[in-house]
């Protein structure tokens, strides 16, 4: 397999999360303090890069049969998980991520919050909230980087990915300093879902022991079929009717046809 | 011991997250081929997409069933 679709899949992953990893150092950095919610921000990243810089290499060492059947079980968990929910929230059964409302309900806690200086931090909460944010997010973008470039042997175009992701996402954030609400989140979602839950089931079988038809060429026809019968599935639960619920609102349909 | 918890609790939630049933299903489907592949000799390829596609679909009805007419 060529580096491409890793570093496209890595890249759209690490996008949704730094959406959602900018929102609450906006929140942190518009209502308290730009200065300790970059010092928040810079401690996380390091932090995650340390934990790429060991795992990464260290994943690479394991036997390639045993890699790939740890790592396909743990995407194809981890990618079922996002693609349930992506689905439950095409259909109007869960209620959509919402990085605007997410954003008020911060900023509303930010500014409730008393300002108090700690460790050479003169805002702790700002400091807390952007390491805190950008951490837990940023644990997703690590998962995927390690299990996608330690399974294709190709850590560097992993990495690629995820960085261009954080990059393109902190430079429109700085440029319209805002949440980015208008990006279709859940169609993103419902597409990494199937992407991981697509290469975890194929390298986890292959673990297995299975030999795929046309071996890598298994993929383009695997990633569509999941894509099919996870469309499938939210056609399905659209048409149910369903008292006390809202209709699926219309922009969640054009979010998963996109 | 409280520390553990909630550092075992939070990797539960990461990697398996709302419903761990979906999770059963993938380590059974595969541990499943193993044994078709290794043991009966029989490429069973096409067992985890089919167990995975059924899991989630089971999944999706049980989350959904309180919410139908």
């Amino acid at each position: 397999m060529t580096a491409l679709p890793l570093i496209l899949t890595v890249f759209v992953a690490c996008t949704v999360e730094a959406i959602e990893a900018l929102t609450i150092v906006l929140a942190a950095g518009l209502t308290r303090e730009w200065r300790s919610t970059f010092q928040g921000m810079a401690v996380a990243l390091v932090v995650l890069a340390a934990i790429v810089a060991v795992l990464g290499p260290t994943i690479t060492l394991l036997p390639l049969t045993a890699l790939r059947l740890v790592v396909g079980t743990l995407l194809a968990i981890f990618g079922l998980q996002w693609l349930r929910k992506a689905i439950l929230r095409a259909t109007g059964y869960k209620s959509l991520h919402d990085e605007a409302s997410a954003y008020l309900r911060e900023v509303a806690a930010a500014k409730a919050a008393a300002v108090s200086s700690r460790r050479g931090v003169s805002d702790w909460y700002a400091f807390t909230l952007s390491f805190k944010g950008v951490l837990l997010e940023g644990l997703e973008v690590v998962f995927i980087v390690i299990t996608f470039g330690g399974n294709q042997r190709n850590m560097g175009a992993a990495v690629i990915g995820a960085a261009a992701a954080v990059l393109v996402v902190a430079v429109t954030g700085v440029a319209v300093r805002a949440p980015l609400a208008r990006v279709p989140e859940n169609a993103m979602k419902f597409v990494v879902g199937i992407m991981l839950t697509s290469f975890g089931m194929f390298w986890g079988a292959e673990g297995a022991g299975v030999s795929w038809p046309g071996h890598d060429a298994a993929l383009l026809v695997l990633v569509p079929v999941v894509a099919l019968v996870s469309l499938g599935y939210t056609v399905l639960l659209r048409q149910r009717p369903r008292p006390g619920l809202a209709a699926p609102v219309a922009h969640s349909s054009e979010e998963v046809a996109s | 011991m409280r520390r553990l918890k909630s550092i075992g609790a939070f990797w539960y939630d990461f990697v398996v997250g709302d419903d761990w049933r979906v999770a059963v299903v993938v380590v059974v489907a595969l541990a499943l081929t193993a044994l078709f592949v290794h043991a009966a000799g029989v490429n069973a390829w096409w067992l985890l997409p089919v167990c995975v596609f059924a899991g989630l679909g089971w999944s999706l009805r049980r989350a959904t069933a309180g919410m139908r007419s």
